[in-house]
């Protein structure tokens, strides 16, 4: 009997939610860092004013952008250099880190010899390294490369070796019952099965090749053919030009947040099908 | 109960040479379970065989042995009619379809691996999403759909090689009780038309009768077969089935034995 009283009960109508609330959570999204980031500014702006503290010490942000404007045909090329180490030495990281946790997932003899080295490479502070490979490596251009790829890889060797092992067991049952070569093995199943790893790698890297490319210049300092935005801190940093520091520096950290936005619009577009982390829900 | 057999359904030659046959199979795993102790099973073409039984009594185990997924500890197994690559299609418990592939691609699957390429196996792919109704879904992604129509991938999957024998371990076992009505009844339909043979594991006694030919049940520790129903009701079978005299009293014979097994 309910059953029929349910049955010609209407359904009360369904309000889809306010698309307002969704509107003002993507502002806030953008309003509210932006908002502190200018309050942060303008107090230090005021805290600059009202002491006086001195251009040397430290400067107002009205002439650290000017300083940034002004010195901008030095940061510019300085800026190349450094983001070429930083290309070069991720480049190098995602061949190296990739195929070598691929050699790890067909051998498990190689994985066990090789990976407590890597995991050495890994610990060790690159800043305690970086002046023996600058003694070592007389390129020092290779030697900074070197530096910032050792930073970069091991995200991508430890994540894309977890995902090459993530596969679903079933879906191994099945190419093995349909035998499966190793290399169908590995391009159809073990490799799409780790790029949420490696793109998460990857996301990391990213910021870690750009840390190693700086660390590594600073270490070679003025003594290298250095011309790379650490350099020109360095070189700043001598002269007292306090206001070309912080310029160099916002430059860095410009060049690190596009770096992490991009790598994250690459995961969000390669995943957005099928992976749970890219898969857009509804509130 | 013998008398009227649609004449759509092949008769199953049970007597005759089997597809495959288990010969004293024992299966001892590494930790030192027995799975299965000496297990005699045949399997004739064109039967609907149920391995029914308790969990760990190792009709999964006695199904991935069939697959060569895994090896006998002792005793064989034999094909008398050959064996070849793609005669086995094999549904898992879970739809285990490949989440960063389209429809079309899980399903092309085991034809990829056979080295044939896209475009020859356009038709073929098609063809098997036609059969489990899901025709149109050849672009979507496994995870917009539900749960039972990734099930009919799955399956159209495992038939797409066109094969001799299709192995089903526990399908349904994780589906709503309308969705599994209704695809125990879309698979029967199939295997009316196709004559290819099942193995089909399950735990429900309900489901093993409505669906098989024959019903083996089994046993735990060590794994083994008790007893061997033959569900003499014709085909095809529809939802009438479900409340008929004839199908509560198999249903009732099975779950007597099935609860002997479990040494009730």
């Amino acid at each position: 009997m309910s059953a029929v009283l349910e049955a010609d009960r209407k359904p009360p109508d369904l309000v889809p939610p306010p698309d307002r609330e969704v509107e003002l959570e993507r502002w806030i999204r953008w309003l509210a860092p932006l908002t502190l980031a200018i309050l942060a500014i303008g107090a230090w702006d005021l805290v600059v004013r009202m002491n006086e503290i001195p251009p040397y010490i430290l400067p107002g942000p009205a002439l650290v952008l000017q300083s940034l404007i002004k010195d901008w045909p030095t940061l510019w090329p300085s800026l190349l250099v450094t983001l070429r180490i930083t290309a070069m030495a991720l480049a190098a990281a995602i061949f190296g880190g990739v195929g070598l946790a691929v050699l790890f997932s067909l051998s498990r003899w190689i994985e066990l010899s090789l990976f407590p080295f890597a995991v050495i490479l890994q610990v060790t502070p690159i800043v305690a390294v970086a002046p023996l490979i600058l003694i070592y490596v007389d390129n020092t251009n290779l030697a900074l490369l070197t530096c910032a790829w050792i930073v970069a890889f091991f995200p991508i060797l430890s994540n894309t070796t977890l995902g090459l092992n993530s596969a679903d067991h079933n879906l191994r049952d099945l190419f093995q019952l349909y035998r499966a070569s190793r290399w169908q093995q590995l391009t159809l199943l073990r490799m799409p099965a780790a790029m949420p790893y490696f793109l998460g790698g990857l996301r990391i890297a990213g910021g870690l090749s750009l840390i190693g490319a700086i660390v590594a210049e600073f270490a070679a300092g003025t003594a290298g053919t250095g011309s790379g935005l650490a350099y020109r801190i360095l070189e700043a940093g001598y002269r007292l030009n306090i206001p070309r520091m912080f310029a160099a520096l916002i430059l860095i950290s410009l060049t690190g947040i596009v770096i992490f936005l991009a790598f994250t619009l690459l995961q969000h577009l390669v995943l957005r099908r099928w992976h749970e982390s890219a898969v857009k829900r509804e509130p | 109960m013998s008398a009227a057999r649609s004449s759509a359904v092949p008769a199953p030659d049970q007597g005759g040479t089997p597809l495959v046959a288990l010969r004293g199979v024992a299966k001892l795993f590494a930790n030192g379970t027995q799975a299965l102790a000496d297990l005699d099973l045949a399997i004739g073409r064109h039967e609907f065989v149920s391995l029914l039984g308790p969990s760990g009594c190792g009709k999964s185990t006695a199904l991935r042995l069939i697959a060569g997924l895994t090896r006998v500890s002792r005793g064989r197994i034999e094909w008398p009619q050959g064996e070849g690559l793609g005669d086995i299609g094999f549904v898992f418990q879970e739809p285990t379809l490949m989440p960063w592939a389209s429809v079309f691609d899980n399903v092309r699957l085991p034809l990829r691996l056979q080295g044939k390429s896209r475009a020859a196996v356009a038709g073929e792919v098609e063809a098997a999403l036609a059969m489990v109704g899901l025709s149109g879904f050849a672009g979507a992604y496994p995870r917009e759909l539900s749960g039972g129509m990734k099930m009919r991938v799955s399956i159209a999957r495992a038939l797409v090689t066109r094969p001799k024998l299709l192995l089903m371990d526990e399908p349904f076992a994780a589906l709503d009780e309308i969705t599994r009505f209704k695809l125990n009844n879309d698979l029967l339909q199939l295997w009316q038309q196709q004559r290819w043979t099942v193995v089909f594991v399950t735990h429900s006694v309900y489901e093993s009768v409505y669906l098989s030919t024959r019903v083996v049940v089994m046993a735990a520790r060590p794994g083994r077969v008790v007893a061997e129903i033959p569900v003499d009701a014709p085909y095809p079978r529809e939802e009438a089935f479900r409340t008929s005299v004839t199908y509560n009293g198999f249903c009732r014979d099975a779950s007597a034995l099935l609860h002997r097994a479990m040494g009730e």
